[in-house]
């Protein structure tokens, strides 16, 4: 569903904000005295998956693509991705606690490279509220994980109208960045409204991360553990698309599509357009670990 | 006859029988003990040495070649701050020394490392010249915990070098602060000059993907007699680095932790050294030697099997070789190229282009090697492998020449085909010398001819020996 990404990172910026987390309700604090946030709080548990039961994922909660975008008419899911994503067990799994999904090399019904996307479309949709999930990730050229959520009207109004929220992508050969992203109409694939966050003295490959965004009616505010590193309003993607010409003249440019129930996906790509194609040092297979996934909304 | 998956053999003369195993009583600290602890300074040059010897900079011996007059500091180039260290390579011909490299070592008793993940500096070339080895762990008196990186490609403009600390618990008190060595094979003999500065220790954090290895990741099999002592080989460290590209570095044996699967056959010591203790019981004659890092499996194994054999080598990473003239002797009427090269620390040889070629060992052109008298032997073993698709018609033909380029001279050969052979897989093979047809005696082998006509152009050779069982 997701149709172009080609990420346009903007330069990483020291919020000296830092946001006290130990619980879930947020402060932030401005990097300028001028500036003010707004910052709403969610409190109440919504969705909870912990992964502690063996096997497939919970099937309440979590739904599959399953193939190489082909039957759902984007071959190679609109990226020229090369992975042929099933829900085997060897792709996507529940085990010691943790969701596991797996992208490996193997010849697998004309693709090269197999992996999963799961997703929680029909099963849980809900618009506002901070979404997080504490997350260790692959390595290696080629590789692109992604935690992210979807409008759940694509069907009757086409990506990217439907909107795109990423609240984690990354690539495998840039171990110590990601980046968090919005996709809309006017702002998508080169142009969306993205910004990267690298840790300083750590890696994402090798300890588990928390990635979250509070969304609100007028604000998505990204976080990495306890860093706010962005928080894009209607104000930033207005003046994302007016950059874009092209897209300018689109009658709905800019405009904030992000006021509807969106759902939740988490996959491994193999290849395409953003990563590249993987390389003799990339070590297959390479496993996404997912300690747990939680959605809170409002009081 | 014929085994699969074998390599690196390693056979020593018999030595003795008398087996001893001793088992050493651990006892922890008691908790009155102090540990004494060195000082954790990361710096080992800013604008001026930190904490170094007042020689600065200890030069690899002059006598072997090393320029020890190139070497300074200069203070008009630097990454920060005011000096760095200057570096001016020599040509293969300065009278000085035809290189230059050294260490520098800590003034002190060593310092604790254990807080830090790199060694990690700034360099600049005056050209973009390749330097041959940067490191640290090595103190010109153990060097117990070396590690060198090499053929690091210099930037005319300053670029960074890490250098992993492969297990940082082990080094608390190191006295080996930096190595380096460079010389002009790649400017084709041009001098060049280079500049270092910010050498210091890090914790960076960044560093991720520990994938050690022995034996340069294979898993290999030798024979070895008892009492006899073979080193682990092709030590390689390898971490993914902040840019997301793999940085490989060779390290000591100490900073592994080596264990073998049956003590009642070989041991291995801290050094990597493994020693053949006994012929085993119960009719296992095996003992598998892995390794770790840090708690992270080394890729690579030796299997090594207790044997009781005879062997004369003529080719051989661990056996003591007999001299040989060469092994390519390049004859006016063959195409083959090639000979011993080394692949992932082992050595081995590979010819392209094959259609025949010789290993000679009688003396060529009146050097000292003799002829080999192979009259107690009874087999010849070499291991193959063919470094392209093996095709039907494909085959190796092996000839032995007794009395070789004198008059009443024989030889014989023995063929391979190709359904022996597998692609790019070593394939080892025990051939009883009398089954060289042709051959009249083996008191003075003086050639082991390769024959392919052509039907396999790119074969690799290895451990090349005769031998009998006692």
């Amino acid at each position: 569903m997701n149709i172009k990404k080609n990420i346009k990172l903007s330069t990483l910026q020291w919020c000296c904000a830092l946001l006290g987390m130990g619980t879930i309700g947020v402060v932030a604090v401005s990097c300028n005295p001028d500036d003010t946030q707004v910052v709403a709080n969610f409190n109440t548990i919504t969705m909870q998956d912990e992964f502690d039961v063996d096997g497939a994922p919970d099937p309440t909660v979590w739904g599959y693509e399953i193939g190489d975008g082909t039957a759902q008419g984007i071959p190679g899911w609109g990226n020229n991705e090369l992975q042929y994503y099933t829900d085997r067990p060897e792709n996507v799994v529940v085990e010691n606690g943790m969701l596991k999904i797996t992208a490996i090399q193997e010849d697998f019904e004309g693709s090269s490279y197999t992996s999963a996307r799961i997703l929680t479309q029909g099963l849980f949709e809900q618009q506002y509220g901070r979404f997080e999930a504490r997350i260790k990730l692959p390595w290696g050229k080629g590789l692109w994980p992604a935690f992210w959520l979807l409008g759940n009207d694509c069907a009757e109004n086409p990506w990217p109208n439907c909107g795109e929220i990423d609240i984690m992508e990354y690539l495998g050969d840039d171990p110590t960045v990601v980046f968090g992203s919005v996709h809309g109409p006017g702002y998508n694939g080169g142009d969306s409204v993205s910004k990267e966050y690298r840790l300083p003295d750590a890696r994402f490959d090798d300890e588990f991360h928390v990635f979250g965004v509070e969304w609100s009616p007028n604000r998505i505010n990204y976080y990495v553990d306890d860093v706010l590193y962005q928080s894009i309003t209607p104000e930033t993607i207005a003046d994302e698309a007016a950059e874009s010409i092209d897209d300018s003249l689109l009658d709905n440019a800019g405009e904030w599509v992000f006021n509807r129930p969106f759902y939740i996906i988490i996959n491994i790509a193999v290849g395409g357009n953003l990563p590249g194609s993987p390389n003799a040092d990339t070590v297959f297979p390479q496993t996404m670990y997912v300690d747990y996934v939680r959605a809170y909304a409002a009081d | 006859m014929k085994k699969f998956n074998l390599k690196y053999h390693i056979v020593f003369p018999l030595l003795g029988l008398a087996c001893i195993v001793m088992i050493a009583c651990e006892r922890g600290f008691s908790d009155d003990v102090d540990l004494a602890t060195f000082p954790n300074t990361p710096d080992i040059f800013t604008d001026a040495p930190v904490g170094l010897t007042d020689e600065f900079f200890d030069s690899f011996d002059p006598a072997v070649g090393a320029n020890t007059e190139g070497f300074s500091t200069d203070d008009s180039e630097a990454f920060a701050g005011t000096t760095s260290i200057r570096v001016d390579v020599p040509t293969p011909n300065d009278p000085n020394g035809g290189f230059i490299g050294g260490i520098f070592k800590d003034r002190g008793d060593g310092r604790n490392l254990t807080g830090y993940d790199a060694l990690t500096f700034w360099v600049k070339g005056s050209t973009t010249a390749t330097i041959g080895t940067f490191g640290f762990g090595s103190d010109f008196e153990e060097d117990k915990y070396a590690v060198s990186i090499n053929n690091i490609e210099l930037s005319t403009d300053w670029k960074k070098v890490i250098i992993p600390i492969p297990d940082p618990s082990k080094l608390v008190q190191e006295k080996g602060m930096f190595l380096f060595s460079a010389g002009t094979e790649s400017t084709n003999g041009m001098g060049y000059t280079f500049w270092m500065d910010e050498l210091r220790f890090e914790n960076l954090g960044t560093l991720g993907q520990p994938r050690p290895k022995i034996f340069g990741g294979q898993d290999q099999t030798g024979q070895a007699n008892v009492d006899t002592s073979v080193p682990v080989i092709g030590l390689v460290y390898t971490v993914n680095g902040p840019d997301g590209l793999d940085i490989t570095v060779n390290a000591a044996p100490s900073y592994y932790d080596f264990e073998t699967s049956n003590p009642f056959v070989a041991s291995v010591d801290e050094l990597g050294i493994v020693t053949v203790d006994g012929p085993g019981v119960d009719g296992d004659n095996t003992a598998v030697i892995t390794g770790s890092i840090g708690g992270t499996p080394a890729q690579g194994s030796l299997t090594i099997e207790a044997v009781n054999i005879n062997v004369i080598a003529l080719f051989s990473d661990v056996f003591a070789e007999v001299l040989v003239d060469n092994y390519n002797g390049f004859y006016l009427e063959q195409n083959t190229l090639g000979g011993n090269v080394d692949e992932d620390g082992n050595e081995v040889i590979t010819y392209t282009q094959l259609d025949f070629v010789a290993i000679e060992f009688y003396g060529r052109d009146g050097s000292e090697a003799e002829p080999i008298d192979a009259t107690e032997m009874t087999h010849l073993h070499i291991d193959v492998r063919v470094n392209e698709n093996v095709d039907p018609g494909d085959f190796v033909r092996f000839a032995l020449f007794n009395n070789f380029t004198l008059p009443g001279g024989t030889d014989g050969s023995f063929t391979i085909s190709s359904g022996e052979l597998q692609a790019n897989q070593w394939v080892e093979f025990d051939i009883p010398l009398s089954s060289f047809n042709g051959l009249g005696g083996r008191d003075a082998l003086g050639a082991l001819f390769t024959v392919t006509d052509n039907t396999i152009n790119n074969l690799s050779l290895d451990n090349i020996y005769f031998y009998s069982e006692n």
